[in-house]
Parts: C-alpha cells; structure tokens; sequence
C-alpha cells in the first residue's frame, strides 16, 4: 500500500463530457433573465405603486424606496437586454451542455423530491432516503454500505440538532412511533 | 493602551472549558468544508450556523468565526495537494503550490501556506483591536443620515470598484435591496409587495436565501465538473516546519506587501480573491526572477495565502466597527448576530464588551490552534477527499434544508431555498455577481430606515445628505465611488494619457 500513500486517486466515471451537444447558449440564457428581471420589476413597481410611492406628511411612503428600487433593476435589466441584443459575436458560449444538465438534474430532482417527503415524512426520514437514494443508484454505492451510512447520517443529525443543541426539525409518523 | 486590557478581558471570557471545545470543534468543522468540493467558507458558515441557534452570542461567533478560520486553511490543502482551488481565493496559491508538490516539497508548501496564512490574519487582527474601537467610538456620533452615506458609500463602492460589468452588479444589488423590502415595512407597519401571500409577511429571511444561493448552487455547479482528481498525499514532518520557518524573514517584504493588501482590500469591498491575485501579482512583478514563478517558488505561496487571510480577517473589522461587513462570509456573521439577539453597529463596543473581545481574542487564538492543528492532521483531511462525492451531495442538501428550517421553523424556507438555489446556479453562470446581492439583502432595511429616517428629520430635504462635512464628505466620496470609471477616465484624458478600456 505504499503507493496510495503517496498517491490520492479518485476517478469519475460518469464525468460530463467535454463534446456534450449544448443545451443552451449563455447569450439566451442571458436574454431571458433579463426579461425575467424585467417582469418582476414591473411587477414590484405595480405593487409598490398601490401601497403608494410618494411622499407622506413625515416622509417618504411605505413604497418609496422599494419602486425607485425597481426602476434601478428594470432599467438595468433593460440595459443588459439591449446590450446583449446589439452584441454581435460569432461563436455563443455554451450556458449547459446535455451531459452536464444530466448531471444537474441527477442532484436537483432528489433535492426537489426531498423537499416534498420533508414535509410529509419528516426531515429525519427523508435525509434517510435521500442519502440512501443518492449513493446507491447514482454513486453506484453497494447497498449494504449506502444504507449503513445513510442510517448514520440521520441518526447523527437526530442526536446532534433534536437532543445536542434543542434546534427542533420537521417530523412524521415515523418519530412519532418513538415518542418524539 | 485601553485595548490591551480589554483584550485580556476578551481572553479570560474564552478561556472556559466549553468555549475552548467550541472553538476546536469550529476549526475542524471548517477545514473539513474548506477541502470539501461544493461547500466553502460562506456556505459552511451558513450551513453551521442553525447549530448555534441556542447558544450563547459569545460561543455561538467564536465557533463560527473559527469555522470560517478552519475554511480559509482548508482550502490551501487541495490547492497545493490537488491543483483544485477548495475556494476561489486559494486559486493563485495553485500557481506555485502545485508545481511545489509535484516535486516533491508539498510539505513545504503546506507549511509555507499555513504559516503566512497565520501571519496575514495576525496582521489584519492586530489592526482590528487597535483600530476597530475608535472606529466604533466616532461612529457613535453617527445619527441616520450619516449611517445612510456609510451604507449608501459601501454599496456605490460595490458598483463602482467591482470588476464585473456594471449593470450586473447594479442589478444584484437592486434585487436583493427589493427582497429585503418585502413582508412588513418597518416605520410604517404596513405590507408590501405580500400580494396577499400570509408566508412573506415574515419577509424574505437573509440566511434562508444565502444558504440556497451558496450552497445549493454550489453543489449544482460543481456537479457540472468532472470530479475525478489525482494528487499527492503528503506528511509534515516537524523538520520542514523549522526549516521553512528558519526562512521566513528573508521573505518579509512579501509578507508585509501582502499583509497591507489583504487589509485594505478586506476592508473595502474587494475581497480576499482580488486580494490573492494582487498579492501574487506584486510579488511577481517586485522580484528579481521573475521566471521562477509558476514553477514552484515558495514566495508564491506565501504572496496569496497571506494577502487572502489577511482580508477575509480585516472584512470583519467594519462589520464590528460599523455593522457594514466587508465580505460575504462577514455578512452570514452579521446576519447571525441578529439571530442572537445583538444589535450589529458600533454601540456593540459599549453594550457587548464580553461579546466584542471575545470574539478579537478568539481571533488571535483561533489562529494559533488552527496552525498548529492543520500543520499536524494534513493527511487526515486530504483523506476525506476520497469519500464519494454522490456520499457528501446529498449530506450538504440535508445541511442546507436544516439550516434554512432551524431559522424561523418554516417548511416555507425551505422551498425559498431551493428557489435561491437555482436563482444562485443561473446568475453565477451568466456572470452576475452575488456578494452585493447578499450585502444588500442583509442591509437593505437597515439602509432604509436610515434613509427614512433622515428623511423625517430633515422634513423631505435631500440636501440632509450634505447639512455638516462629516456627512457631506462621505455622501460625495460615494458619489465619486459610483461614477468612479467616468471619473478615471476623464483624469486620465486630462493628463492626455491614453484611457484604458475595461472590458
């Protein structure tokens, strides 16, 4: 074992590939925030608008500061707008290609998927799964190992945040067969 | 030398067994996000921050400025081991540290980074125990209008100063601004932009959209990478240590160079990554063999390492002084002393003496520990990378959703968080800057309450802004911060030099 003394070694099979078809270019993604930003500073100003944005006897309204804000962000959303739009370049930077998005979407759905089971199983539980989940189908962990960590995990955070340090999580039926 | 003896007060406020064994906790803790990939110094505060909920103000920001400690130690390990920066600002220690281990001398190179990391924030801290509490003390004179230019200062220094396109950083700041606009307004006790939606009368909490911002993304980010790494493994011997310290003085103008770097620009918004760079840079430039770098000179270890620890250490010294924090990770800290209960702003120096001086001497001890403990447990950490990165993932989505639930008990936070997240992902990919979104986010109602308040006092007249030079002075300094590229370049057109475009 001499060698891994001296050598750390850890491959990634599933790496994303450098040649991987773009999904979307930075330019559109660009575009699109944009006009994103810009709707929600419409949206703000409307809002701020209504509550009213002028000046009261003492002072500016409840509105005041917060529309003027929006008016800072709309036209600086418009300005990378129209910025982005005049700007000619050849080649488009690639925002995400295929094998990458893969690879975001193999954490973010469990995350998404995590979330829900929080609030219906607990956060224990779910942390559970998740952990579980994560290991065995997209690290390829054996499952003996996956499952054994993943127990671990949650239980450590059970003792640490719930009994350790009094900072209480969401719980389901689960705990509340335990009597917590 | 008023400061000395509340030092030693600071230092008798630590010295119990709890906040010791806080402290190490702290700095394991923080070295191990450091080398982790996907968790940094900021995110690791955050993430670790609900753990502090119920304690003490005093223990709760000793740990966690020692996770922060830990992270900026951490982070030289990969860098130096494994060419992959742990954090953006270990990025210029890679340039030589890697080259270094690869012939061999990564011990030295650790030992050379985590000794001038030790230097730079014993640099920063010294100027912080001296210079922090008169800072304080004629800050206490400050009524709203003047706190108004300060904010008003730190966020036009943002724009202005910034490397990024200016636009995106405007639009950062706006829209953190409006998030912490939204729920219950605070001189007016009405609701705004609620849309009758009973979740965001609480407002938009600063630590949930941190946390989802620094590290969800992250994780999403660093997913896109490849993740397989290839890297040395190194001991270090109590040998090497005294060699590379029997050196050190002849490196003094480098250390001292950086030092000055780190502090003013940790100080100032610039951050510990313009820092490294900028120390690593003048460094280069001011030596007399210029080709050696890159290649494995140790000077261009210590060059980044000091002015990076230097700065992520003086950004605490507005925070304290001002409560104005001069970097992402001081405003998670900030944001956590209003969870504590404490008032970020100069009276902490009067009201929260325990507090302060705990947290200075922590600083200094912190330190020391964490030198000591990084300089002794090297292999164990650069073992932990070869845990499974699909074993760490989800282990951090857990952190993160406990963190975001512990702050106010809402399952609602923890969906903003996922939100916060992908906003995090998409704005780093199209170069949108995130510290004055966070800056502003955590600011925000305390700049306009300020500026309201100014406002009521001085019956609607804008020209408050300018009543005495105190306030003048600073309302105009920001001003020229804002328009300081216009200002550069009409200078320099005026001394006939050719103006340099920035992209």
């Amino acid at each position: 074992m001499a060698e891994s003394e001296k050598e750390i070694v850890v491959e990634d099979p599933t790496a994303p590939a450098e040649d991987s078809p773009a999904v979307a270019g930075t330019r559109t993604v660009g575009l699109v925030v944009s006009l994103l930003l810009m709707a929600f500073a419409g949206l703000m100003a409307f809002d701020n608008w209504r509550t009213g944005m002028g000046w009261a006897p003492d002072g500016p309204k409840a509105g005041y500061f917060p529309f003027y804000l929006s008016m800072i962000l709309g036209g600086a959303s418009l300005y990378g707008l129209v910025a982005a739009l005049l700007k000619r370049t050849g080649a488009e930077q690639v925002f995400v290609n295929r094998d990458q998005l893969r690879r975001v979407m193999q954490v973010f759905i469990p995350t998404c998927l995590f979330c829900l089971v929080t609030q219906w199983l607990g956060l224990y539980v779910a942390s559970f799964l998740l952990v579980a989940g994560f290991m065995r189908v997209i690290g390829r962990i054996a499952w003996w190992k996956s499952l054994a960590t993943s127990f671990v995990f949650a239980a450590a955070m059970f003792v640490t945040f719930d009994i350790a340090f009094d900072v209480i999580m969401p719980k389901g039926p689960i705990e509340a067969l335990f009597g917590h | 030398m008023e400061a000395l003896g509340l030092l030693l007060h600071g230092f008798e406020v630590l010295l119990t067994f709890k906040t010791l064994s806080l402290m190490m906790v702290g700095l394991v803790l923080g070295i191990f996000v450091g080398v982790l990939p996907g968790l940094g110094g900021p995110n690791g505060v955050a993430i670790l921050l609900p753990l502090t909920f119920t304690m003490d103000p005093t223990s709760a920001i000793v740990m966690l400025s020692c996770i922060y400690w830990g992270a900026l130690f951490g982070g030289a390990i990969t860098s130096i081991l494994f060419n992959i920066p742990g954090e953006a600002w270990s990025v210029a220690t890679t340039f030589d540290g890697y080259p270094m281990a690869q012939q061999g001398r990564a011990a030295e190179a650790l030992t050379a980074a985590f000794t001038s990391s030790f230097i730079g924030s014993l640099v920063a801290v010294l100027l912080i125990t001296f210079l922090a509490p008169g800072i304080a003390s004629f800050a206490l004179r400050f009524g709203p209008p003047e706190f108004f230019a300060v904010y008003f200062l730190t966020f036009c220094s943002f724009v202005g100063l910034g490397r990024e396109e200016k636009h995106k950083t405007l639009i950062s700041m706006s829209l953190g601004l409006l998030l912490a606009g939204i729920g219950m307004d605070t001189v007016s006790a009405q609701l705004r932009m609620t849309f009758g939606w009973s979740e965001l009368y609480r407002g938009i909490n600063f630590l949930v959209a941190v946390i989802g911002l620094f590290g969800i993304s992250e994780i999403l980010l660093t997913m896109e990478e490849r993740l397989a790494l290839r890297g040395h493994a190194a001991k270090i011997s109590l040998g090497v240590v005294l060699r590379v310290w029997k050196d050190l003085p002849r490196y003094w103008v480098t250390l001292l160079r950086s030092s000055a770097i780190g502090c003013w620009l940790g100080i100032t918004p610039g951050g510990a990554i313009a820092a490294s760079f900028m120390g690593y840079n003048l460094a280069k430039r001011f030596s007399k063999d210029k080709e050696s770098f890159g290649k494995g000179r140790i000077e261009g270890v210590f060059a980044p390492e000091t002015a990076a620890h230097a700065s992520g250490t003086a950004a605490l010294l507005p925070m304290l002084a001002l409560g104005i924090p001069g970097s992402g990770t001081a405003a998670i800290l900030l944001g956590g002393l209003m969870v504590w209960g404490l008032n970020p702003g100069p009276l902490l120096f009067v009201e929260h003496k325990d507090f302060v001086w705990g947290l200075i001497a922590s600083m200094y001890l912190g330190n020391i520990v964490g030198l000591v403990m990084v300089l002794s447990t090297v292999p164990l950490f650069a073992a932990v990378l070869r845990v499974p990165f699909s074993a760490i993932a989800p282990m951090i989505v857990v952190s993160c959703a406990v963190g975001a639930y512990a702050i106010q008990n809402a399952m609602f936070d923890i969906w903003l968080m996922l939100a916060f997240g992908v906003i995090g992902y998409v704005f780093k990919k199209v170069a949108i800057p995130l510290a004055p979104f966070t800056l502003a986010l955590v600011l925000g109602n305390r700049a306009e309450d300020s500026f309201r308040l100014s406002m009521i006092g001085a019956g609607g007249d804008m020209r408050v802004f300018w009543s005495n030079s105190l306030v003048g002075s600073i309302t105009t300094l920001a001003l020229v911060l804002l328009f300081w590229p216009l200002v550069a370049g009409a200078i320099g057109r005026m001394r006939g030099a050719p103006v340099k475009t920035t992209a």
